[in-house]
């Protein structure tokens, strides 16, 4: 299945295809899903309406673990298979998982303050979070540090997939030491500990992020292949005209940037 | 302010928590998929002029 999607243009195709689905669907879970956490669901009986912030907060922390997943796994198959679509796609989920733990980390000291009286405390479970959007940035760094993409690649493979040792860190931070932070109550053993009033909008939500991920990952795996093809053109644009002198590298007209 | 659009926009008296939580992550992901979009339009655009030129030039 991965193998008879690696293929740059089968994947344009299918993409293109399936972009609108995606996008349309990610609207409407995303427009349901406001609706419903701000006006639908109840305030909680003991944090009122700051409950709400759990809408957005807690479906950003999934899809940051869930991202920084992805760009590991796309990562080992990068390094190990040396696909280029592989590469491309840790390359174009990166900034997407950094959005999502930014946002996570933004809505969390927003939750924290009214609650717990603070706005960041150094625990566990926030200190591992931001240490996890410091690893995107830093992959999203390294990927792009060298002038030969192939090496930033490989660096930037290498420290993703070292940072997945902070992901079982970030999930069982609340087990393993004292925090602040409430225990998970969604993804536990012996199911959910939450009242179906609230569990139905935070899933909806969470369904809206994962098809705005895949909207934005499609989108942005098809830009970097177009920017992929106009560096090829340029080079073979370059290189059908005639140097005028030896030694003058051809250049195109058309490397300035729109 | 009263009535039930009054205790939406207060949110209970946590207003200040809650609207920013919310306007901070639409504008975080909004503005994603804005400068995501724009850069594919771009790039989508350069190849195209490209393949007119090379096909001019033939």
């Amino acid at each position: 299945m991965i193998n008879w999607l690696a293929n740059p243009a089968r994947f344009t195709r299918l993409s293109a295809q399936a972009m609108p689905w995606c996008g349309g669907a990610a609207a409407v879970a995303l427009a349901v899903g406001l609706f419903w956490s701000l006006v639908v669901a109840p305030p909680d009986y003991q944090q009122g309406d700051t409950v709400r912030i759990m809408y957005v907060h807690v479906p950003a922390a999934w899809m940051a673990l869930s991202v920084y997943l992805f760009v590991a796994v796309a990562s080992a198959v990068a390094l190990v298979w040396r696909h280029p679509l592989a590469d491309i796609a840790a390359r174009a989920a990166a900034p997407i998982g950094a959005a999502f733990t930014f946002v996570c980390l933004v809505t969390g000291s927003l939750w924290g303050k009214p609650m717990w009286g603070a706005w960041w405390v150094w625990d566990a479970r926030l200190t591992s979070v931001l240490i996890l959007f410091f690893l995107y940035l830093g992959y999203i760094a390294l990927a792009n540090a060298f002038d030969d993409p192939a090496r930033g690649g490989r660096a930037g493979a290498v420290l993703a997939l070292v940072g997945v040792v902070n992901l079982p860190i970030i999930k069982f931070s609340v087990d393993w030491w004292n925090t602040l932070h409430q225990p998970a109550s969604v993804m536990r053993v012996g199911g959910p500990r939450i009242a179906i009033s609230m569990l139905a909008p935070l899933l909806i939500m969470a369904l809206g992020f994962a098809l705005l991920f895949a909207v934005l990952l499609m989108l942005r795996m098809r830009t970097a292949l177009n920017e992929r093809k106009a560096m090829a053109l340029r080079l073979n644009a370059g290189a059908r005209r005639p140097a005028r002198r030896s030694g003058e590298r051809a250049v195109s007209m058309h490397t300035a940037a729109p | 302010m009263t009535g039930a659009v009054g205790a939406f926009l207060t949110m209970g008296g946590y207003a200040g928590f809650v609207w920013p939580a919310y306007g901070i992550a639409f504008a975080v992901l909004g503005g994603l998929a804005l400068f995501s979009w724009r850069r594919y339009r771009d790039s989508a655009g350069a190849v195209e002029r490209l393949e007119r030129d090379l096909g001019r030039r033939r």
